[in-house]
C-alpha cells in the first residue's frame, strides 16, 4: 500500500491540463490526490521535478492543507463535521457507531486500507447537520440508520458515483427571503444595466449605495473598487472569497448553488468598473460538489456573451473566470492568505501593507470579495445606489443573509434589512429557549439573552453571517471548547502568539475540562487572549479568543462548576502517572490512587 | 511631534530614516534596540516572531515590516510591550525543546540573549515537549530542531543569497517544522555546504557547526558581557 509506484500516465495529464505552472501547484496536488487517493512521496517528487520546483515547496503545500494527505487514508476518507451545531445534533455518538461499525480507531485507516474516519472543521452544513464529507462531497441529515447503510456501501466497496443520489442532496433551506433570496431575476439584466451607466457612471452608483463587504471586516466597496481601479498596473484581478469557512456560515453556499449567475454577474461588473479582465473564485475543498454546477453555468454564461469576448457585444468588455479550489484551511478565507493559495502556495497571510488592491494576485491591484457582497453588487446595478442605501440602517445600507442553525426549530437562511434585532430572528427561526446565540462564527461575539434586544448591523452587532442558538439545557463550556480546538487546529503556525498561543488556550481548556483547572488556569486564559488579541499577525489570531473571552464574561458559572477550589493544579496528572505502577503491581483499589490520600489529607 | 523632515520619534527620541526604511531598520541604525528574533538587516522582513511588536498611535504592528513615517509617535521600550515581549519569548521556549546549559550556542544565542535581557525567569507555561528530529548527517552540520524558532532565516538565505533553496517551512499550527530540499530529506543529502549564507544566519543553537564545540568558554561569549540591547550589532565569530 506504501510502495512508492509513481503514475505517470495518470499525473502527467493533469499537470498538462494546469499547463505546468507553479502557480497552479495547489490545484495539480487536489486532482492528483483525487485520482490516486494520497500524495506519496514519489507523487510529491514526480510532480516537483515536473514544475521544475524543490520537493520543498510542494511538502509544504501538502502538509498544510488538511485535505491533502502524505500518508494513505484509504480509498474512502469520512471527516465528521466536527462544529459546535453538528456535534449538538448528534455528531460525536454517530460517529462513534461508524467506528465500532467499521472496527477503526479515528484517524487510523482500516488494515485493509480501505477506509479511514476522522473530524474536520465545520463543512457550512450546519442547518441540516450532522453531516460528513466523504472523500470531500457532503452527505446531510445523518442518522444511525444512514451510518449503517454507509457502513454497509464501504464494506462493499461500492464506488462512491454509485451511492443514492439522495445521500448527496443538500437542501438550500431558505426561510426568509427579501431582497436577494426573493427577487426575480433575468441573466444579464444586472450586467446590462451596469453597461448602460458607463463604467465611471456604475463607480458612482457603488458610491452611493453604501454597500460594504460582507465578508466580515465591512469595508466599504465602492472604496476597495476605486483603489484597485486607480492603482498602477497592467492587469488587475477580481477574486471571489468563497471559501466560507466560519463556523455555523452556510449563506455563500446557498448563493452559489441557487444563485450563482448573480455571484458572476457581480463580478463581471467589478471587472468592468476597475479595468480588471480576469476574475478567480476561491472556493473551499467542504463545497466541491457544486465545482461542476458552477462550471456549466461558467459554460452557460459565455455561451450567451455574458462571459469572455466583448460581453453583451461591447467591444473590449471581456471578462472571464476560473474556480481554484481550496483544500482546508479555515485561514485561506483570510484575503491575503487566499492570495496566498491561489498562488499554489501555504496560506500564510502576507505582511500588509501592501493591501491586495495594490499589491494581490501575482502582485497585481486585486479586489477581493465575499460571495454575498458580489451578489448585492447586481442589485445596485439593477436598482441604483440610491435604491440600495433605502434599505437597512445609516451605516449598514442593504439587507443581510443570516445563517441560523442550533437549537431552532427552523434552521436555515433568513435574510432582513439590517438593523433587525437579534430577538426577532431568534422568534422567526423558533428558538423557544435561547441561552445564548454565537453571532459571526468562532471568532464572533456571543450574546446573552439580555442582549437579545440588540440590532444586527456594523454600528451594533456586526456578523458574517453565523447565528448559532444555544438552547437552555446547554453548557457554553463545551462550545468555548470546541471553539479553542477549531483555533488550535486551524492557526496557520506563521505567528508566534497565534501558534504557541492557541496550543496553549486548547490545553488549558482541556485541563479545565477534565476537572484539573483552578482558578490560575482561567487565569491564564486572560492573559493569553491579551497576548493573541492585540500581537497576532493575522484576524485569525486576533479574533481567536473573542468568544471564550464572552463566555468567560457572561458565563462565569460554565467555568465555575469546573474550576478546583484549589488555587493551583500541577500540568501533569500525579494520580494518572501511577498508572504504570498499578499495572506492574496488578493494585487498582482506592489506596493505589492519589485521590485517597488527597482526601486523607484535606480531612486531617 | 518632530517636525524634521525624515525623523519619527521612538519612545520620545528622534530617529532619523531613509525613505522606505521600516521602523526596526531606523531605529537599530541609530542606535536604538527593538528586541527582534526574525529580522535581520540583511534579508526581507518576515514578520512572523512578533518579538519586534511596537505601538503606534494605538495600535500594535511589527516594526521590522512598518514602514517609518515622518512624525510617527512609537512606544517600545514600555513595560506593556516588555510584558507581552516576555511572553512570546516563553511560548519560544515552551515550543521547543531548549536545555541551554548543554546547548554550544548558549551566549551567542539571541533567545536566550533576549530573555536574559528581557528578564524572563522562568518558562512559565506547561512545556510541549514536542518529539522533534535531529539531523547529524551532514558532514559539517548539524540540524537540531528541537531548537528551532521557525524564524525561516536559514529559509530566506539559502532561497534569496545562495540560490539553493535548502530550506523550508512545511506544516500548520504547532506542526510547523523545518523540512529540507532533498531526495531523503536529510541534511547530508542536500546541495547545503558550510559556506553557505544559510550556515551563519540562525540565531538559536539549530543549525550549529560539527567538529568544534565550546571553543570559546562559556563566559566569554557575545551576550555574556553585555545585553543584547547593547551589543547587537557586533557579530558573532565563527
Ligand atoms: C481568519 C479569517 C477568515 C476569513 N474568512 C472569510 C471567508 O470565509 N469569506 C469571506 O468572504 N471573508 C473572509 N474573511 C474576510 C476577508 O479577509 C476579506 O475581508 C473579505 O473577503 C473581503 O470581502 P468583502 O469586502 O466583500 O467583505 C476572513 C478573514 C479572516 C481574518
Ligand atoms: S538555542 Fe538558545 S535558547 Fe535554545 S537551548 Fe540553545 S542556548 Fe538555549
Ligand atoms: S534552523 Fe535556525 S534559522 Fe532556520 S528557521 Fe530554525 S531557528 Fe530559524
Ligand atoms: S497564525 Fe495567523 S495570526 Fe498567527
Ligand atoms: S523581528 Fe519583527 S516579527 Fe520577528
Amino acid at each position: 500500500m506504501t510502495e512508492a509506484i509513481v503514475e505517470p500516465e495518470i499525473l502527467e495529464p493533469i499537470i498538462a491540463r494546469f499547463n505546468g505552472d507553479p502557480g497552479n501547484l495547489l490545484q495539480i496536488l487536489i486532482e492528483a490526490q483525487n485520482a490516486l487517493d494520497w500524495l506519496s512521496p514519489a507523487t510529491q517528487g514526480f510532480i516537483a521535478r515536473s514544475l521544475d520546483l524543490p520537493v520543498t515547496r510542494v511538502a509544504k503545500v501538502v502538509q498544510f492543507y488538511t485535505h491533502l494527505y502524505d500518508t494513505p487514508r484509504g480509498k474512502y476518507r469520512v471527516l465528521f463535521s466536527h462544529n459546535i451545531t453538528d456535534r449538538m445534533a448528534g455528531s460525536p455518538a454517530l460517529m462513534a457507531h461508524m467506528l465500532k461499525r467499521l472496527k477503526l480507531k479515528r484517524g487510523v485507516v482500516s488494515e485493509d486500507g480501505l477506509v479511514s474516519v476522522g473530524k474536520t472543521s465545520c463543512t457550512g452544513m450546519c442547518d441540516q447537520g450532522p453531516a460528513i464529507l466523504v472523500n470531500n462531497r457532503a452527505i446531510t441529515k445523518l442518522t444511525l440508520r444512514r451510518i449503517d447503510e454507509i457502513c454497509d456501501l464501504i464494506r462493499a466497496k461500492a464506488p462512491l458515483a454509485n451511492w443514492p443520489a439522495h445521500y448527496f442532496r443538500v437542501e438550500d433551506n431558505i426561510e426568509r427571503a427579501d431582497m436577494l433570496l426573493g427577487s426575480a431575476y433575468a441573466p444579464g439584466e444586472a450586467l446590462r444595466a451596469a453597461i448602460a451607466c458607463g463604467p465611471t457612471g456604475m463607480m458612482a452608483e457603488m458610491r452611493k449605495s453604501n454597500l460594504r463587504g460582507r465578508g466580515g471586516a465591512g469595508f466599504t466597496t465602492a472604496v476597495k473598487w476605486e483603489a484597485c481601479r486607480d492603482a498602477p498596473g497592467d492587469e488587475r484581478y477580481i477574486v471571489c472569497n468563497a471559501d466560507e469557512g466560519e463556523p455555523g456560515t452556510f449563506k455563500d453556499r446557498v448563493l452559489l448553488q441557487s444563485f450563482s449567475e448573480r455571484v458572476f454577474e457581480g463580478m463581471a461588473i467589478a471587472g468592468y468598473v476597475t479595468g480588471a479582465r480576469k476574475g478567480l473564485v476561491y472556493l473551499r475543498g467542504e463545497y466541491t460538489y457544486l465545482r461542476a454546477p458552477l462550471e456549466a453555468k461558467l459554460s452557460e454564461m459565455r455561451r450567451n456573451r455574458l462571459l469572455g469576448m466583448s460581453i453583451c457585444g461591447v467591444p473590449g468588455f471581456d471578462f472571464d473566470i476560473v474556480i481554484h479550489m481550496g483544500a482546508g484551511a479555515y485561514v485561506c478565507g483570510e484575503e491575503t492568505a487566499l492570495i496566498e493559495s491561489l498562488e499554489g502556495k501555504p496560506g500564510h497571510p502576507r505582511i500588509r501593507p501592501p493591501f491586495p488592491v495594490t499589491c494581490g494576485y501575482k502582485n497585481k491591484p486585486t479586489v477581493v470579495n465575499n460571495v454575498e457582497t458580489l451578489c448585492k453588487v447586481t442589485e445596485v446595478a439593477l436598482h441604483g445606489g440610491l435604491a440600495y442605501a433605502g434599505t437597512g440602517t445609516r451605516q449598514s445600507a442593504g439587507t443581510k443573509i443570516i445563517s441560523v442553525s442550533g437549537d431552532v426549530e427552523r434552521p436555515g437562511l433568513y435574510e432582513y434589512p439590517f438593523g433587525v434585532r437579534v430577538s426577532q430572528v431568534l422568534e422567526d427561526a423558533g428558538a423557544y429557549d435561547a441561552i445564548a446565540v454565537q453571532i459571526s462564527g468562532a471568532a464572533g461575539q456571543c450574546l446573552t439573552p439580555q442582549e437579545f434586544g440588540r440590532r444586527i448591523a456594523f454600528e451594533d452587532v456586526p456578523t458574517s453571517g453565523s447565528f448559532m442558538v444555544f438552547g437552555n439545557n446547554r453548557d457554553l463550556f463545551e462550545a468555548a471548547l470546541n471553539y479553542a480546538h477549531f483555533f488550535e487546529h486551524e492557526s496557520c503556525g506563521f505567528c508566534t502568539p497565534c501558534r504557541v498561543g492557541s496550543a496553549l488556550v486548547a490545553r488549558i481548556m482541556e485541563k479545565i475540562h477534565s476537572g484539573h483547572g483552578a482558578r490560575y488556569e482561567f487565569n491564564e486564559l486572560t492573559r493569553i487572549s491579551q497576548l493573541m488579541s492585540t500581537s497576532s499577525h493575522c484576524g485569525l489570531g486576533s479574533a481567536a479568543t473573542n468568544a471564550l473571552q464572552d463566555i468567560m464574561k457572561k458565563f462565569p458559572t460554565a467555568f465555575d462548576r469546573r474550576l478546583i477550589k484549589r488555587d493551583f493544579e500541577p500540568g501533569f496528572d500525579l494520580d494518572a502517572a501511577l498508572a504504570r505502577a498499578r499495572e506492574v503491581s496488578a493494585r487498582d483499589d482506592a489506596n493505589a490512587h492519589l485521590d485517597a490520600h488527597l482526601a486523607e489529607g484535606a480531612d486531617a | 511631534m518632530t517636525d524634521i523632515p525624515n525623523t519619527f520619534n521612538l519612545d520620545g527620541e528622534p530617529i532619523r530614516f531613509e525613505p522606505g526604511e521600516t521602523i526596526l531598520q531606523a531605529a537599530l541604525k541609530a542606535g536604538h534596540f527593538i528586541p527582534h528574533l526574525c529580522f535581520s538587516p540583511e534579508f526581507k522582513p518576515h514578520g512572523s516572531c512578533k518579538l519586534c511588536i511596537v505601538v503606534v498611535n494605538n495600535r500594535t504592528g511589527s516594526s521590522c515590516a512598518m514602514k517609518a513615517l515622518p512624525g510617527l509617535e512609537v512606544q517600545s521600550d514600555t513595560p506593556d510591550l516588555n510584558h507581552r515581549r516576555r511572553t512570546l519569548l516563553q511560548m519560544l521556549f515552551v515550543e521547543g525543546n531548549h536545555f541551554c546549559p548543554g546547548c554550544e550556542k548558549s551566549g551567542n544565542c539571541k533567545l536566550q540573549a533576549l530573555a536574559y535581557d528581557l528578564e524572563m525567569f522562568n518558562d512559565h507555561f506547561t512545556h510541549f515537549f514536542q518529539p522533534r528530529e535531529v539531523d547529524a548527517s551532514h558532514p559539517d552540520f548539524f540540524l537540531d530542531r528541537n531548537r528551532c524558532i521557525n524564524c525561516e532565516l536559514c529559509v530566506r538565505a539559502s532561497r534569496d543569497v545562495d540560490g539553493k533553496d535548502v530550506f523550508g517551512l512545511a506544516g500548520r499550527g504547532r506542526n510547523s517544522h523545518l523540512v529540507v530540499n532533498s531526495p531523503s530529506g536529510k541534511l547530508g543529502d542536500s546541495t547545503f555546504a558550510k559556506g553557505d549564507k544559510a550556515a551563519e544566519v540562525c540565531p538559536v543553537g539549530a543549525l550549529l557547526p560539527k567538529g568544534q564545540g565550546f571553543k570559546k568558554p562559556i563566559g566569554a561569549r557575545l551576550y555574556d558581557n553585555a545585553p543584547i540591547s547593547q551589543s547587537f550589532g557586533v557579530k558573532e565569530e565563527v
